[in-house]
């Protein structure tokens, strides 16, 4: 394989781990916090469908996010309400949002555009444009570091690059700031938060919200970035990947960053690999695609080190009385 | 706060389900209305659709078989405290050992060839529960987070299998060899022509059977009283000498075993082969059934009917009415799910206290607590 292969290949992992990342780190915050997410999927799902419609009929890019981000802080706040508020189970609330979500935008789209459940192709504005970073065609030239910076580094769509930064954004609010000391306090043990006279509920939504915008970041990738337009289940299970990726960095967030490059990864190569011999075995495309969930299994299992949840999570909190 | 009652049986079993039912169809409805279109037409269609005329009818049960099967597998693992979400993966891989066993057998008899699939069907099934099962058991993963990634699982190894194992290489459609005529489980149209074409058949059977069977394992064997004391309370199952890990392990496989009886009536009743995605859901809709029907045999077989019906009557929908699609239902599904399952907490302190007010000695009581502050 020469440079030009290689650099596609891992170009092709940026892109698919993008949404990945923004909705890994969404359930970051909910997890930290106490709350178990496997509402994933569908909020992804939900703010793709909002994005696709909004931007096919304004035409602009950013009022599809804007309505994304929106509709999947709904949800978010739905299932909040049902989760914190109510103290229903999570898990049962989260299967309820996928559902929703999975019947609402093939309905809807099906009543609004009557084209299968799809948005109408997206026209120029509706959808980001590639972003070039400066220098990009002055370096291109350079030897080795050239195609790297203006391949890989340069001409991603700015939802990219937002990804990555929150990353770092996400370390610095969790281990640096006094909010996420008390997000990561409600996560592991709410009833100290709340005896030192913090709010158990108020912390929760807060972080809550933080997931809802982060969701619908991701779904909005699939169909104003990504893609042109929303498409019939979208998301294709990729908010259970991003669950598992999850779970895979333990909680924590640059190595959710590097879990989700691995699975992306894995993803890039899948779509290469179609059919593809490798030392004259041919390697099924199913192994790869499974390898994600395999590896999540393997390391629940605590065959590979030990994946251990925070503490409260999954326990609505009761005050005493 | 410590007041409160808790309510009468006959509400918790029937009337908070009808009220939450309720919730969700009135939820619905405003969806309906939303797109401009008539709910109350749309109800007529749906009942006339599932139940007005043979065909339909049929379809209605035929759907129902599957949620019967997904709905007591979820309710099973329920009564032991376990979420098992992995209803559609299991019924998935069971399609193996049951399109292996029917096409072994398919030039004997269906007597023959059924219960064999049934036993293989059961056992690939229980097999993809078990293993998260023993997980949870002995290595101490969530049985939820696995069964969710088990299902993607099974859907990778069930496109390899049936892909190139499987499909026989005359076939292009992903598909495995058909099973011959004598294999095949009967539908009930060949002695009842009321059922007409539709492929409602003797998995049905065994269907009520397996509720037969959950009522008498959980509230009428040692077996059952163990798992309830686990779900109750594990701490408790442990000191009473109950193996847990044990328990969890033989639950989750029981219950796989039924979300695999989906394969008896897909490969051998309808599709007469496998085929990819012949699950369709059914596992999630199971989630919701085992909701509305409180875990319970009876409750199951009512909500089964009523997603049976809900099913059936969402195609005829589409026909009938082109504004509304057939995904109004997974609509319709998810809401159930949320308002009895997540949301519950909506209206049952509400219906305790009513039902205190109704009670002469507890109303002092009931009045002291609706005018006590609310807690802060």
């Amino acid at each position: 394989m020469d440079l030009f292969a290689i650099l596609s290949i891992l170009d092709a992992t940026i892109r698919l781990s993008t949404p990945l990342l923004l909705a890994c780190l969404a359930g970051l915050y909910s997890e930290r916090a106490g709350i178990f997410d496997i509402g994933l999927e569908g909020k992804m799902l939900a703010a793709a469908f909002a994005a696709g419609a909004v931007a096919a009929v304004t035409g602009s890019a950013w009022l599809g996010l804007m309505a994304g981000m929106g509709v999947s802080l709904a949800t978010t706040l739905l299932q909040g309400a049902a989760s914190i508020t109510l103290k229903g189970n999570q898990l049962i609330a989260g299967v309820a949002i996928n559902m929703l979500a999975a019947g609402m935008t093939t309905f809807l789209g099906q009543t609004w555009f009557s084209q299968g459940g799809r948005t109408p192709p997206l026209g120029p504005g509706g959808r980001f444009e590639p972003i070039t970073l400066p220098f990009a065609n002055e370096l291109a030239g350079v030897p080795i570091i050239g195609p790297i910076y203006a391949e890989l580094i340069s001409g991603h769509y700015i939802l990219v690059y937002i990804g990555f930064i929150m990353v770092a954004v996400t370390a610095f609010v969790l281990y640096r700031t006094r909010f996420g000391l008390r997000l990561r306090a409600v996560g592991e043990n709410p009833k100290a938060v709340d005896t030192a006279g913090i709010s158990v509920v108020l912390q929760r939504y807060q972080a809550i919200i933080i997931t809802g915008l982060l969701c619908g970041l991701a779904g909005a990738y699939f169909s104003i970035a990504q893609g042109s337009g929303f498409g019939n289940n979208m998301t294709a299970g990729k908010g259970y990947i991003a669950l598992a990726a999850l779970i895979f960095a333990k909680w924590k967030p640059v190595p959710a960053m590097f879990t989700c490059l691995l699975f992306g990864f894995l993803d890039a190569l899948q779509i290469r690999l179609q059919g593809a011999q490798l030392g004259g075995v041919e390697i099924p495309v199913q192994a790869i695609q499974a390898l994600p969930y395999v590896l999540t299994v393997v390391l629940l299992a605590g065959f590979i080190g030990k994946a251990v949840g925070p503490k409260a999570g999954g326990v609505p909190y009761t005050k005493e009385r | 706060m410590s007041a409160r009652r808790p309510l009468p049986r006959w509400a918790d079993i029937a009337l908070l389900p009808a009220i939450n039912l309720l919730m969700a169809f009135l939820v619905s409805g405003l969806v309906v209305l939303f797109v401009g279109e008539n709910p109350l037409h749309a109800i007529q269609v749906i009942i006339y659709g599932a139940f007005g005329y043979g065909d339909g009818f049929g379809y209605t049960l035929y759907y129902a078989t599957n949620f019967i099967f997904t709905g007591l597998a979820v309710a099973v693992a329920a009564h032991a405290g376990l979420f098992n979400i992995g209803g559609d993966g299991q019924a998935y891989v069971a399609g193996l050992g049951a399109i292996v066993v029917a096409l072994a057998l398919d030039q004997t008899h269906w007597l023959i060839a059924m219960p064999a699939a049934i036993i293989a069907a059961g056992a690939m099934g229980g097999f993809w529960a078990f293993v998260p099962g023993w997980l949870q058991a002995k290595r101490g993963s969530h049985v939820v987070i696995t069964t969710i990634m088990f299902n993607f699982i099974a859907a990778a190894l069930m496109v390899y299998m049936v892909n190139r194992v499987l499909k026989p290489a005359t076939t292009m459609a992903p598909e495995s060899a058909t099973i011959a005529v004598d294999g095949r489980v009967p539908q009930l149209r060949q002695f009842l022509s009321f059922f007409g074409y539709s492929p409602v058949n003797l998995s049905i059977v065994v269907a009520i059977a397996a509720l037969i069977g959950v009522y008498i394992l959980i509230w009428h064997t040692k077996f059952g009283y163990a798992m309830r004391v686990l779900g109750a309370n594990p701490t408790a199952s442990r000191y009473a000498g109950i193996s847990n890990s044990r328990m969890i392990m033989i639950t989750m496989t029981i219950s796989g075993a039924l979300a695999g009886m989906v394969a008896i009536n897909e490969v051998m009743g309808v599709q007469n082969r496998l085929v990819l995605d012949y699950v369709a859901g059914a596992g999630f809709v199971g989630i919701a059934v085992a909701l509305m029907g409180r875990n319970h045999p009876i409750g199951i077989a009512l909500a089964a009917l009523l997603f049976g019906a809900l099913y059936q009557g969402g195609q005829e929908l589409q026909f009938v009415i082109p504004g509304i699609t057939r995904e109004m239902i997974v609509v319709i599904q998810a809401l159930v799910i949320l308002f009895t399952g997540a949301m519950e907490g909506l209206f049952r302190p509400s219906l305790e206290r009513a039902f205190m007010l109704m009670g002469p000695e507890q109303k002092t009581e009931a009045i002291a607590v609706s005018t006590a502050k609310p807690e802060s």
